[in-house]
């Protein structure tokens, strides 16, 4: 029981960081986007924009829930939770400083791996459940492309593992502060590894260069379409959720994790968490989004056969360089 | 299992906070005392709706479904050895080495047949 209230205990610090966090990538976020379309961003309610943020929080909150009356009731009113319940799951496995951490299993990468393709489901209950074309066009899209994305993520995430010779999360942060980070030595192992992961994160978590499922300009709003008020809040939470929890999840099998020059300590993993995310946020901004088919095809017919060779590769510097 | 325990208490605590937010909402928000049926159908850019959303899919998707199981089963055998490289040495490297070669070898046939162009 010890153990059980512990995990809660720490569970709820961790929920709640990375929850009150994301106020703070969204109005990072926005204010980057402003100043790179050479605009100021939110300045009305405070001069920083901050408060915009909690604005928008408590607008959402307030939003007349409207259910559409051919709607799947269950199924669309359980989907945003568990969707955002998924991405949040995610973060159990993470260790943000050698102690703050949800629960350390010995199977973290396999779980974690296993919990991101979980959140295809709720995807695909919000999709079916809406009845609305647009919502199931969106969905049937993003588990197209989920679920493709997850071999080159699960190929991407094996480089560590292999490595450090463990799937317990902590383990591979541990192998990464007695050796190298990930990305300076083995580089030419890691450093492809990290891309592939990033590119492979950036396709499940449906962000641009690959969006397609929520293109607004064909599918009004992909899955979200017919949810209002605060449904609609949580996928959008959900969204944000996903990017600075891979993130996360990539400062601690590529980057290091929680350790750094000067001792190690959870602002590592803050500072590495977030600069992964302003690079997504820098991504987003400046690119364009993929046609469906090229987006498949990327997949399929360049990053699983890299990811493969990957691994042999690094199953050959394991047995005889290492 | 310790850990265990512990995850179930984080997935617990997840699942809550996402609840939390939904019933914050729910003492929160307006309700529209007027009945308005238009406001409840379902949106097809304004037009009155055609039908059910419930159909039938291309099969491409299928074939997407197929691929991933194929290759995520490979990953469920890589991953366990994926820990013991070290250990298992050549003979494991040869022996997995053989198994991945089977499966790019469909991965090419499937290449040539177009199964992975979306076109």
């Amino acid at each position: 029981m010890n153990e059980f209230v512990r995990g809660g205990l720490y569970g709820g610090g961790i929920i709640v960081g990375i929850m009150s966090s994301l106020l703070f990538v969204l109005w990072a976020e926005r204010k980057m986007a402003a100043r790179m379309q050479s605009r100021i961003g939110p300045n009305i309610i405070d001069p920083t924009g901050f408060l915009q943020a909690m604005s928008d929080v408590l607008k959402l909150l307030q939003k007349e829930d409207i259910i559409p009356e051919k709607a799947d009731r269950a199924l669309f009113n359980l989907a945003p939770v568990f969707g955002a319940a998924a991405a949040l799951a995610v973060a159990a496995v993470v260790p943000f400083s050698a102690s703050i951490v949800g629960a350390d299993l010995d199977v973290g990468v396999l779980y974690l791996l296993a919990v991101g393709a979980v959140s295809v489901l709720p995807v695909f209950a919000a999709g079916w459940g809406s009845n609305n074309k647009f919502a199931l066009l969106g969905a049937m899209r993003a588990i197209a492309q989920s679920v493709s994305y997850e071999v080159p993520l699960v190929l991407a995430a094996l480089v560590p593992v292999m490595l450090a010779g463990s799937m317990k999360v902590s383990d591979i942060v541990a192998w990464q502060a007695s050796h190298h980070w990930l990305v300076v030595w083995p580089f030419f192992l890691g450093v492809p590894a990290f891309v592939l992961f990033m590119l492979a994160m950036l396709a499940e978590s449906n962000r641009i260069p690959f969006d397609i499922p929520e293109a607004e300009s064909e599918l009004v709003a992909g899955i979200t379409t017919e949810y209002s008020g605060m449904k609609f809040g949580l996928f959008y939470m959900t969204e944000y959720l996903h990017t600075v929890i891979a993130s996360a999840v990539a400062a601690s099998l590529f980057l290091g994790g929680f350790d750094g020059p000067g001792g190690p300590g959870i602002w590592w993993m803050v500072i590495k968490t977030f600069v992964l995310v302003v690079a997504i946020y820098w991504l987003r901004w400046s690119l364009l989004r993929f046609r469906s088919d090229q987006l498949m095809a990327l997949c399929w017919r360049w990053l699983v056969p890299s990811g493969v060779v990957l691994v042999v590769a690094t199953a050959l510097w394991v047995v005889f360089a290492a | 299992m310790p850990s265990g325990l512990a995850l179930l208490a984080f997935l617990l605590v997840a699942v809550a906070m996402a609840g939390t937010l939904l019933v914050v909402s729910m003492i929160l928000r307006v309700v529209s005392t007027r009945n308005e049926p238009l406001k409840k159908q379902t949106y097809e850019c304004g037009e009155v709706p055609s039908g059910l959303a419930w159909v039938r899919f291309h099969a491409r998707y299928y074939v997407v479904a197929l691929f991933f199981v194929l290759f995520d089963i490979e990953t469920a055998f890589l991953l366990p050895w994926a820990t013991i490289v070290r250990e298992a040495g050549a003979g494991g490297l040869v022996a997995v080495g053989s198994f991945v070669v089977v499966l790019m070898l469909g991965w090419v046939w499937a290449t040539r047949k177009g199964a992975l162009q979306w076109q």
